[in-house]
């Protein structure tokens, strides 16, 4: 794959009236905020992957607890939720046949997280799990929910590990930067095949190993103007975008005659 | 060089598509095939989804069946009334071919199927002409003439009912057997993805007995419509056709179609036929392969979109 990855830089609006953190008084608690400068990022024909780049604050951080690194901050950038089936394949006379199949109902089609340090070493697993956190975690519904619970856990565990294998589900640890006392940046990859929609971006604040808070913005992916008109004509004239397809496959055959002329 | 396919929702090189065009197009030029049995099975080597892979396959065929029925046509070498009853058939048979397509998809067989079906073909063509082809190289460096099956010679084909006259191709012969062939021929077309020249010719020859000079005209002539028409039902029902990816495949195919037609003259038709039976056999094992070894993942997803 050609092209390298390109950085698409968003920046915070209304960063510089942050408020100082309150001294001496009854402690406020911390809050977080992420800001995206686009609401939309347009994939190109040249399109092969990219970072986004979200900046973020903390507010009313506690300067001692800020000194010690005690604050963690992670960013997910989750895809739109579809259903999936998962098949297994398995070996009938020799040949490799998809057999068993499983669906799930909405599982995020992507799912990117960057962390400021570690999973491990932020909180505990069971924290993890009640906020639904991390690849691993993430809520996947069978369809069938009465099916044999070994089955489903097994398929479950294979579309974890399939998304990751293609790069949908990734982790970039170390991808939270804090700039300031204050302020992050955090740098989350797409993959050349992100999926088109409405994203959610969710920031999530850690102090010492205990969530405090969540906080979320929506971001739309989507193909730029030819690609977008294609993919909108097959969907919605399929027929008509046939007789193009077969009016250009003709109008090429007859101009690579005209050129190329051999008898 | 990347290039964002909207159908397939994923980047590629184009410059590895524009290759892949230019040396199909080479050899279908050099042996005068579509070369879809050729296009298709790349393209899912380089993991387009096989149903993508399939649809636009058979959008690019026409490309090249067009170019080359345009100089059949000018020469007059094509039999229009025989390729009508052969499209008749055709288009039946494809649009049973788009509904299994669909249902083995929904299914998730189909790419299997695909599989299976090419490796079957593939094989079976490929085995028979390199059987040929060797046979003919063996009797020409022996000295002895090739023999020639006598015009008259009839088969069960031709004590068939329903007879119809085919002036062109000096013919006298049942409808059924024509129009089963372009029923098989445009099922293959819709589930292959392939213009199905690399069967039509040989069953046009051996079984119809239909004369050499009107055989490719005529093939191709039914071949652009049955692969219009798959592009078109696959473009409505299943949405898998990629205008953008069959267009660089076309580009890179109508300019090596010129190369390899200038090849081909060079080489003789034994030689021709012997090499091209042994490249189809390649495609045919290359693609068994995938079905026997052990997968580099058993579980695979596919996205259900909402209804």
């Amino acid at each position: 794959m050609t092209g390298g990855k390109k950085a698409l830089a968003t920046t915070l609006a209304a960063l510089c009236c942050l408020p100082v953190a309150a001294l001496a008084q009854a402690p406020v608690p911390e809050s977080i905020q992420i800001g995206l400068s686009t609401d939309r990022i347009e994939i190109t024909a040249d399109f092969s992957g990219a970072d986004l780049t979200i900046f973020g604050s903390v507010e009313n951080a506690d300067p001692l607890i800020n000194r010690q690194g005690r604050y963690d901050v992670i960013v997910v950038l989750e895809g739109p939720a579809r259903p999936v089936v998962v098949r297994r394949k398995d070996r009938v006379l020799g040949v490799w046949v998809n057999l068993q199949s499983e669906t799930f109902l909405n599982v995020p089609q992507s799912y990117s997280v960057a962390t400021t340090r570690p999973l491990q070493d932020i909180t505990g697993p069971t924290n993890y799990r009640q906020l639904a956190l991390g690849a691993d975690n993430l809520h996947i519904q069978p369809a069938d929910p009465d099916g044999n619970p070994v089955t489903i856990q097994q398929f479950e565990a294979a579309l974890r590990e399939r998304k990751k294998a293609t790069g949908l589900f990734n982790e970039r640890v170390g991808g939270v930067q804090f700039l300031s006392a204050n302020l992050f940046r955090a740098t989350v990859s797409l993959a050349p095949n992100v999926p088109v929609g409405t994203h959610k971006a969710r920031g999530f604040l850690f102090r010492n190993g205990v969530f405090v808070k969540e906080t979320s913005a929506h971001l739309a992916i989507q193909k730029s103007g030819f690609e977008q008109m294609l993919f909108r004509l097959s969907v919605n004239h399929g027929t008509f975008y046939g007789f193009v397809a077969v009016g250009l496959a003709m109008l090429t055959g007859w101009l690579g005659r005209l050129i190329f002329r051999r008898d | 060089m990347g290039i964002y396919l909207p159908i397939a929702e994923m980047s590629v090189n184009v410059l590895v598509l524009l290759a892949m065009g230019a040396a199909v197009g080479f050899l279908s030029g050099m042996f005068g095939v579509g070369g879809g049995f050729l296009i298709t099975p790349l393209l899912i080597f380089y993991n387009i989804p096989p149903a993508i892979a399939v649809a636009t396959g058979a959008n690019q065929v026409i490309a090249s069946s067009f170019s080359g029925a345009l100089a059949h046509f000018k020469r007059g070498t094509l039999d229009f009334k025989l390729g009508t009853v052969l499209l008749a058939g055709g288009i039946v048979g494809s649009t049973i071919g788009i509904y299994a397509f669909s249902l083995l998809r929904a299914l998730g067989q189909l790419d299997l199927f695909i599989s299976l079906l090419y490796v079957v073909f593939l094989g079976l063509v490929g085995g028979l002409m390199l059987v040929e082809s060797v046979n003919a190289i063996r009797r020409a460096k022996g000295g002895a003439a090739p023999t020639l099956k006598k015009p008259g010679q009839h088969n069960w084909i031709h004590r068939l009912p329903l007879k119809m006259r085919f002036r062109a191709s000096k013919l006298f012969v049942s409808v059924i057997p024509v129009l089963a062939l372009g029923a098989g021929i445009g099922f293959l077309s819709a589930i292959m993805g392939v213009g199905g020249g690399f069967i039509m010719v040989p069953a046009l020859i051996y079984l119809l007995k239909v004369p050499t000079n009107v055989v490719v005209g005529t093939s191709l002539f039914q071949i652009i419509f049955v692969a219009a028409f798959s592009t078109i039902i696959h473009a409505t029902t299943n949405q898998t056709v990629d205008i953008v990816l069959a267009f660089v495949l076309m580009l890179g195919g109508v300019a090596g179609a010129q190369y390899g037609a200038k090849a081909g003259q060079k080489l003789r038709g034994e030689q021709l036929r012997a090499l091209l039976g042994m490249l189809v056999l390649a495609v045919a094992v290359r693609l068994a392969f995938g079905l026997f070894l052990p997968p580099p993942s058993l579980y695979s997803l596919t996205g259900l979109t909402v209804p």
